[in-house]
């Protein structure tokens, strides 16, 4: 049986309010507020980037996994805002772990569930017995462009999982994809800001394919939405995760402890997993988990896990998520982050 | 070993010289040593330039430096050790001299640094820093020196307001050298006021950025006589390096090259400090002074800054220090300081200093570093 | 600004903190070297430096050399780290005015500056308080 062995997050420090945004813009904060259900998202400092935060979250990582980095066979980052174009962040990750040379190294990008892939890929080369054990990253500093309705909850932070055969935290039950070619939100090459079909990205995307897939597992596995503990959806604003579970027939309590985004943002390709370490940090052995990613173009990954005793021994060896989001916050306003988020125009 | 003697010394007014080059700024100052000297040849020239390469593009200063002063096929030198260039140039030629290798030498020291921007010139000054784990973090040198100053200050109790009295002292004694960038007065108010540049070292805490150059003329002392002018020996030569990083230091509050170096100038001079009448130090930054005072004797370890608020080092003081106005006055075209130091400690011997000249003056003392004292020159220097 | 050769080339140390501790005295040298500065030594162990420490000093630096322009004011410090090693780095995601001689740090894997937009991106090591 493959699964978790360790779990890592980070989130950067820096926040900015709704209403920060709003009042540049001439737009209606508490109604923001309320429709998207969203008060504050993160920000990342200039020296923050996709790869910084991949490498914070996997030490934490390794951390709880309490493993030579040495023996991770496989390293993926999940991303829509990898630092480069061409030149991977894994191979960046991987040197600063220690995990290389002998090591296979992959970028994915997948709008919001390129975390979730990696995780899909590592575990079943674990699974495949290719690899001793694999690290998987969602991670993202995306951009939303100014004014625009994204610009509110486009967060930063990153999530990070290894999977191996032995000493688990949470075995993986089943797994299921569900994807189709939906261009709801996208960027084209050399564009700085995505675009987005404005309500196309609710019902036909979102709806569509986190029900799709969690309909699927649930009938692969046998299992039906009381049977599981806690379930965590992605989070592209705070009021579809509750829609969605509703829909499915899920209760409140059981999205609430991996519903961060109120107070983060939409972390994209981190949403659905650092909803994932959140739950895992309060979780008890025997808690069935259910995770549904999604990503725009698009498609949803999910995976049922069931914690085993372990997490008692590896929770407290890393930061929780919830401090890393509410302590030590550091609040900017609009011109600030503009300048952090490079959305000012310099000189040449 | 043959004695050393300075038969002559040439330094023009000090700035942002606009309408002037590097090669023209020494030039300049070559003919004024030579003219003053009197001498009708020279065997050797050695030049001290810290980066010319950066600020202007140009190395192989020792051709075209011979060259623009008519001087080709004389050997020719160009030395560095960042801002102790010129001092490491002085002492060179007391080398070739001493040594009986060359009779008269020109010694030289030149910078100019207007050439590029602001932060083109902190970039290149940051080269006397680690490049890869100094300089690479963002470092600066009012950021090393910050760093020195918050050490020395949380060890010892230097206040803010003792780092600004060696500021004000150094331009009142530069009010009184034509040849100063800044010949003016400031006070301690216009010090804590000025704007920061790293904390809590503010622009009126550091010497400027400069063009200029210096120049000597060296000879055997037994041939010194048939000159015309009172010559002054270099009694002592010394010379130390120490870590390029500032982390790697025993104690970051001290500098122990200038310890060493001044040791070493001062034994083979066979003096004691307090035989000296004037200190020429190195105050790149007002701490640099501060600490330099401590590292060569004139006080007790960490009691530089009481020294300075007590007038210790005053024109009148016990010790004076920098009368021709420092570094912070009269600028710091970095090759050429330690060169200058050399031209004021003459003048003043020669008692050739006017408003700045410090009474009966016989020995003087020339302490010149480089980078965060990575490297120290000392000289020892003895009235005829 | 380095070429990638020469960034390349200290990743062990810029992105591992790798250092080389002296068979003979012990010292710890980061970056490793060839010859011990303390006892002249010519033999070294590989070893890791510490995650934490404690700044002996610090500066904020408000007039940035060229690759930094765009970041002051920052603060860079030297921490003594806890196998007594100091180490030289910007002290990041704390107020200036909470800045102190003793304060505890520990290192982060940060963006250290770039080549302008199309260059190469330099990682390294920042102090962040613990």
């Amino acid at each position: 049986m493959a699964g978790i062995i360790g779990y890592g997050a980070y989130i950067p420090r820096n926040r900015i309010k709704v209403e920060e945004i709003a009042k540049v813009w001439g737009a209606d904060a508490p109604s923001y507020k309320k429709g998207l259900m969203l008060e504050e998202k993160s920000v990342p400092s200039p020296d923050q980037d996709t790869i910084t935060m991949a490498v914070e979250a996997s030490k934490r990582a390794i951390k709880r996994a309490g493993i030579d980095p040495r023996e991770i066979g496989a390293v993926y980052v999940g991303s829509e805002s990898h630092p480069y174009a061409v030149k991977p962040s894994g191979t960046v990750l991987a040197e600063a772990l220690g995990a290389t040379p002998e090591v296979h190294t992959a970028d994915l990008e997948f709008a919001c569930k390129a975390g979730t892939e990696g995780m899909f890929i590592a575990l079943n080369l674990v699974r495949a017995e290719a690899i001793k054990y694999g690290l998987a990253v969602g991670a993202d500093t995306s951009q939303g462009a100014p004014g625009d309705a994204l610009e509110y909850s486009a967060a930063a932070g990153a999530a990070a999982y290894i999977f191996g055969k032995d000493h688990l935290l949470a075995e993986t039950l089943e797994t299921f994809s569900f994807t189709t070619d939906t261009p709801d939100f996208w960027r084209r090459e050399y564009q700085y800001y995505p675009q987005h079909g404005g309500r196309f990205t609710g019902d036909p995307a979102y709806f569509k394919h986190v029900i799709g897939a969690a309909e699927g597992i649930m009938a692969k596995a046998k299992m039906k939405p009381s049977d599981f503990h806690y379930v965590i959806f992605h989070q592209p604003n705070g009021k579809f995760p509750f829609r969605v579970g509703e829909m499915l027939g899920f209760k409140k309590a059981q999205i609430e402890p991996g519903w961060l985004v109120s107070k983060l943002g939409n972390t994209y390709s981190g949403s659905s997993p650092l909803g994932l370490t959140a739950t895992l940090d309060i979780a008890k052995e025997g808690d069935m988990i259910l995770i549904v990613s999604y990503g725009s173009g698009a498609g949803s990954d999910a995976f049922i896990f069931r914690v085993t005793s372990r997490i008692d021994e590896v929770r407290n060896l890393a930061p929780r998520t919830r401090d890393l989001l509410d302590n030590n916050k550091n609040y900017l306003d609009y011109g600030v982050y503009a300048k952090f988020r490079r959305k000012i125009r310099k000189a040449e | 070993m043959r004695d050393v003697a300075i038969i002559g010394v040439g330094m023009t007014k000090w700035g942002e010289l606009w309408e002037k080059s590097l090669r023209s700024i020494f030039v300049e100052s070559a003919l004024l040593a030579i003219e003053d000297a009197g001498v009708d040849r020279i065997d050797s020239m050695v030049v001290g330039c810290m980066s010319s390469g950066l600020f202007i593009g140009q190395e192989h200063l020792s051709s075209l430096l011979s060259d623009y002063l008519g001087q080709n096929p004389v050997p020719a030198s160009r030395v560095e050790s960042a801002c102790s260039s010129g001092g490491l140039a002085l002492r060179q030629g007391f080398i070739e001299v001493a040594s009986g290798m060359s009779d008269i030498v020109l010694v030289g020291g030149v910078e100019k640094m207007t050439d590029v921007t602001g932060c083109e010139a902190t970039f290149a000054l940051g080269t006397a820093a680690d490049q890869e784990y100094e300089s690479y973090h963002g470092l600066t040198f009012p950021g090393l020196y910050a760093m020195m100053a918050v050490a020395h200050m949380h060890k010892y109790g230097t206040t803010r307001e003792q780092l600004a009295m060696v500021a004000v002292k150094n331009h009142d004694n530069g009010s009184k050298n034509p040849l100063a960038q800044f010949p003016f007065k400031i006070t301690v108010e216009a010090v804590l006021s000025s704007v920061l540049v790293a904390d809590p070292l503010r622009i009126l805490d550091c010497s400027p950025i400069t063009d200029g150059a210096a120049a000597v003329v060296l000879c055997p002392a037994d041939k010194a006589k048939a000159f015309k002018k009172p010559f002054v020996r270099i009694t002592g030569t010394g010379q130390a390096t120490d870590t390029i990083a500032l982390s790697s230091r025993n104690d970051i509050a001290w500098l122990e090259s200038t310890h060493i170096a001044g040791s070493k100038a001062l034994a083979m001079a066979g003096r004691k400090i307090g035989d000296i009448d004037l200190f020429e130090v190195h105050d790149c930054f007002t701490i640099a002074e501060i600490m330099i005072t401590e590292a060569l004797g004139l006080v007790p370890k960490g009691q530089g800054g009481k020294a300075v608020a007590e007038g210790l080092t005053a024109r009148n003081g016990k010790f004076p220090v920098n009368a021709s106005g420092g570094l912070k006055a009269k600028g710091h075209p970095v090759g050429a300081t330690g060169v200058a130091q050399a031209v004021e400690i003459v003048k003043q011997l020669r008692g050739e200093a006017g408003e700045r000249q410090i009474k009966s003056a016989k020995r003087g003392l020339a302490q010149n570093m480089g980078g965060t004292g990575g490297s120290a020159v000392v000289h020892v220097f003895e009235a005829e | 600004m380095p070429t990638p050769s020469r960034y390349w080339r200290e990743i062990p140390q810029r992105y591992r903190l790798e250092a080389g501790k002296c068979q003979g005295c012990h010292y710890v040298s980061f970056p490793p070297r060839l010859v011990c500065p303390r006892c002249g030594g010519r033999e070294f162990v590989p070893t890791k430096l510490a995650e934490r420490g404690k700044l002996i000093t610090y500066t904020i630096i408000r007039v940035p050399p060229e690759p930094f322009e765009d970041q002051s004011p920052y603060a860079v410090g030297i921490a003594e780290l806890d196998d007594g090693v100091r180490l030289t780095a910007q002290v990041v995601d704390c107020d200036f005015a909470a800045l102190k001689v003793g304060m505890r740090v520990k290192t982060e894997f940060r963006k250290i500056s770039e080549e302008g937009a199309a260059g190469v991106i330099y990682y390294g090591y920042k102090f962040v308080p613990e």
